[in-house]
């Protein structure tokens, strides 16, 4: 609660609006890293599969759905941050 | 001296159908199947608001998905190496159009920020599974497709 007077003194906003406004930035601030670790995995993951691909094309059919199906699942990290955003920040 | 050359995977490209479509599409097909229920019962929870907000949530999924598919069938017939970019950055710019298309609405009367995060979830994670028992069938037993939905 002193971060918020302190942030309210400096800015010249209420107390409740600098709390607003630390929240909005939390939450964006949450939701980039949040988005940080999917990023990583699925680049890892598309990295495999396009090695794998490569290296056995006969596999690819398969390799490709379940390289989509991860890709979907990983997504769903950076769409639960995202939602955490949309509900604290917005 | 044979000599035994890798492909490169940089220049490789992969002809032939895309399964990630057909997984797109029966995921859409699935969604349709079960949006009358999830509007229902965001409906029920959060009234009219919260049955327009799970529609619009069912939308920016089910597009989603589309996209993702749609970005990897068509760079796939052109190289790997740019199939990866596309991915990568497809995430990036999918994330943003979500952001957008959240942002775009998120001050008019009829949305429900609960109700449209909860459907994104639901409906994501919901339809993932779904089609994963009927992909870990089909690989597993290639021969034993089970019947579609």
């Amino acid at each position: 609660m002193e971060a918020f007077s302190y942030v309210a003194a400096a800015t010249g906003l209420t107390g409740e609006e600098a709390k607003a406004a630390q929240a909005a930035s939390s939450a964006g601030f949450a939701y980039g890293l949040a988005a940080i670790g999917p990023g990583i995995g699925i680049g890892y993951l598309v990295g495999k599969s396009v090695e794998a691909m490569a290296r056995q094309p006969e596999a690819a059919g398969m390799v490709r759905t379940t390289m989509f199906l991860g890709i979907a699942f990983t997504e769903a990290l950076a769409l639960i941050g995202f939602v955490v955003f949309i509900l604290i920040g917005l | 001296m044979n000599q035994v050359t890798e492909p490169s995977p940089i220049t490789m490209s992969l002809d032939g159908p895309a399964p990630e479509v057909s997984v797109t599409k029966d995921m859409i097909k699935r969604g349709l199947i079960v949006a009358p229920l999830i509007i229902a019962v965001c409906g029920f929870i959060w009234g009219m608001n919260g049955a327009y907000s799970a529609a619009y949530g069912i939308a920016i999924v089910l597009v989603n998905f589309g996209l993702a598919a749609g970005l990897v069938a068509m760079t796939a017939r052109i190289s790997l190496g740019l199939m990866m970019g596309a991915v990568l950055f497809g995430y990036l710019v999918r994330l943003g159009l979500i952001l957008l298309a959240v942002l775009l609405v998120k001050d008019t009367g009829w949305i429900s920020l609960p109700a449209l995060g909860a459907t994104i979830i639901v409906t994501h994670l919901g339809l993932l599974v779904w089609e994963m028992k009927y992909v870990a069938l089909s690989l597993a037993h290639p021969g034993l497709k089970p019947t579609r939905p």
